[in-house]
């Protein structure tokens, strides 16, 4: 670790589901800390809190106790409103459900996150067209989520969370729908972006081919932090 | 950011075009009913005013009884005594013609029509706006004497005679033979939907030894003179009827005295009765295309709570979402309510026409349903997105 602040730290993080009797702890205090440029996987067996983990790194959801800080900014601190500006202005996801809207085009459900940043109909299509070319779908800018494959449908949403070139992609399981095939295509496309744009990634998977596109491989077990290395190829 | 979330809201109403037509078409259909209803039934309300208004404004109606209608307690008829000492004992009147009916058959030849034979004396016409197109009126032997005449409204014309001139001819009522010397020029139909040329009128005397066999008058028309009050005259009415009807000081009258305007007032309050009927049954049909708007717009909740945790995620502030709704759930209503007020409008103007009432444009009315479409339209459109864009985006994501 260098002695500057890292892009995102979690100290002590907590998350505790249900209130009263029906309590659940998923995240039994997180302590991580992740550089600018990574890429690093999380894995870890199923309930041990991946995904809860991430969608409190994506200010999609908050944690109960714990320090979240993004460029030395306490997360936990701010209104509703400021952790969808954060968002908007540094973060992508990609799901595992692709989450794309329904009977839209894939060009603009790319545009969207333009639009909500305010963009000129001029440059956001620009843009748009530029990320669909990028994740290998020209051509198919005018296809609905209904038209396209699966594979299709992932770097859709791959171009719409790079589009507004974010600071950090968030993605939790993106291959768990797709065949061995496509998943490595994705994975290509994913890595790609990190290497070449310097995008942070953060990415759940449970299989140990794709987590080796990472660079570093992040172990959760019961809600905590079980092991932490670098991966030996990147090494 | 406004004009963003214009184009985002109408992208949504694009995509989502089945929807969107039916909730549009729900307050299409809510709207014209309503503005339809009440529109005709203004211009119904409007005729029957305007005709009686056309009676003039000296005319005074005197019927036995306090009230119209059911419920109306049997009073005495007036007799041809109360009309001679209403002709001459009462100052300021011009003319008085009494009334009394009775349903026949009329025969000519093969033809054969039921109608009203009306009983009265030749003030009847000038009193009743009635013009001669053909022919005479009754000539005071006539009626003094009860002879078999007739004056024939237009529908009667048409329906013993067809084509042929029906002065100097003779029809048969019951059994007895009448000369038909006069044809009056048609009126058309009355507001309250009666055809007013369906109409046989004979001397009283005739009538009443031919027709009814007794000497009842149902009713006197009495005009006043220009310049005599009309008050006063009815003042006049009041005190002789009682007298001659041996009313006590304590009683209550047992006839009445109208001038136009209360029979307009009675008239036109049924009408308005009717309109109100009208446009409350009409207000129900806004109301079930309210609630089919509701149904569709909860049905589609889960798929929008997905969409809002959609949006939330790639970067939207709540209130950009919120107002996306908000213009959506706007730009269909008043889509809908504008449509509706189109049709309402066509409609009207259509079925005015055909039920030979005035159009009369009512802005309450079109404002009035349209602020209630929409105010549907904001209700079930916006609040259930309110909840959605509260929920943490992974929340509204995850829905189910
Ligand atoms: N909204 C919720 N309410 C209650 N409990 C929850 C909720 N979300 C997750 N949990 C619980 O928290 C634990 C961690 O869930 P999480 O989704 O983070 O697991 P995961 O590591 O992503 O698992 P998987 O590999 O199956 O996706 C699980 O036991 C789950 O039951
Ligand atoms: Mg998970």
């Amino acid at each position: 670790m260098t002695g500057t602040t890292p892009l995102i730290r979690l100290t002590g993080i907590t998350k505790t589901y249900g209130r009263g009797q029906a309590t659940f702890q998923a995240l039994k205090g997180i302590d991580l800390a992740i550089e600018t440029g990574d890429f690093v996987a999380i894995m870890g067996p199923s309930g041990s809190g991946k995904s809860t983990a991430m969608n409190v790194l994506g200010c999609l959801d908050t944690p109960t106790s714990g320090r979240y800080e993004f460029k030395g900014v306490r997360v936990e601190a701010l209104s509703r409103n400021q952790r969808a500006l954060l968002r908007r202005r540094y973060l992508g996801f990609v799901f595992q459900g692709f989450n794309l809207l329904a009977r839209t085009t894939a060009l603009e459900n790319v545009e969207l996150p333009l639009i909500y940043r305010g963009e000129r109909a001029g440059t956001r299509h620009a843009a748009a067209r530029a990320a669909l070319e990028q994740v290998g779908l020209k051509g198919w800018e005018h296809h609905t989520p209904a038209e396209l494959s699966g594979g299709q449908q992932q770097r859709v949403a791959i171009a719409r969370a790079i589009v507004t070139r974010p600071a950090v992609l968030l993605a939790d399981e993106p291959t768990g729908n797709l065949d061995t095939r496509t998943s490595e295509e994705i994975m290509n496309l994913i890595g790609t972006f990190n290497r070449e744009q310097g995008i942070t990634v953060l990415m759940v998977t449970h299989e140990p081919d794709m987590a080796a596109y990472a660079r570093r491989i992040v172990r959760f077990l019961d809600g905590r932090v079980d092991s932490d290395r670098r991966s030996v190829e990147a090494a | 950011m406004l004009w963003n979330t214009l184009l985002l809201a109408l992208r949504a109403i694009r995509r989502n075009l089945m929807r969107s037509f039916l909730t549009v078409l729900g307050i299409v259909i809510g709207v014209a009913a309503v503005i339809t209803m009440v529109t005709l039934g203004n211009g119904a309300t409007r005729s029957v005013s305007d005709q009686i208004s056309g009676m003039g404004s000296n005319l005074l109606m005197v019927l036995p009884g306090q009230r119209f209608g059911p419920g109306a307690e049997a009073a005495p008829a007036f007799k041809s005594a109360d009309l001679d000492a209403v002709r001459t004992q009462i100052s300021g009147i011009e003319r008085v013609a009494p009334v009394a009916n009775k349903t026949a058959t009329a025969v000519f030849q093969a033809s054969n029509w039921s109608t009203v034979i009306t009983g009265s004396n030749s003030d009847y016409f000038p009193a009743g706006n009635w013009v001669l197109a053909a022919g005479r009126s009754f000539s005071e032997t006539e009626e003094r004497a009860g002879k078999a005449v007739c004056v024939i409204g237009d529908t009667v014309r048409e329906k013993l005679f067809g084509r042929q001139n029906p002065v100097g001819s003779e029809i048969r009522i019951k059994q007895f033979a009448c000369e038909v010397i006069g044809l009056l020029k048609p009126k058309g139909q009355s507001a309250m939907g009666q055809d007013q040329d369906d109409i046989v009128v004979m001397p009283l005397r005739t009538v009443q030894r031919r027709l009814t066999g007794s000497q009842d008058i149902t009713r006197l028309i009495v005009s006043v003179k220009n310049g005599a009050s009309i008050d006063a005259v009815k003042q006049q009415l009041i005190l002789l009827l009682r007298e001659r009807r041996n009313i006590g000081e304590n009683q209550d009258d047992d006839f009445r005295v109208m001038d136009t305007r209360q029979i307009a007032e009675t008239l036109t309050s049924t009408t308005r009765i009717l309109t109100m009927l009208l446009g409350a049954v009409a207000a129900v049909s806004l109301l079930v295309g309210g609630i089919g708007i509701m149904n569709i717009m909860l049905v589609s909740v889960t798929e929008r709570t997905r969409e809002i945790g959609i949006r939330l995620a790639i970067g939207a502030l709540e209130r950009e979402v919120l107002l996306q709704f908000l213009i959506e759930a706007v730009v269909l209503s008043s889509l809908g309510g504008l449509i509706g007020i189109a049709i309402a409008t066509a409609a009207s103007i259509a079925l005015a026409g055909a039920m030979n009432v005035p159009y009369m444009f009512d802005a309450g009315i079109n404002l009035l349903s349209f602020l209630f479409s929409a105010a549907i339209g904001v209700i079930f459109g916006y609040f259930p997105a309110r909840r959605a864009a509260g929920l943490n985006p992974i929340d509204a994501l995850r829905h189910e």
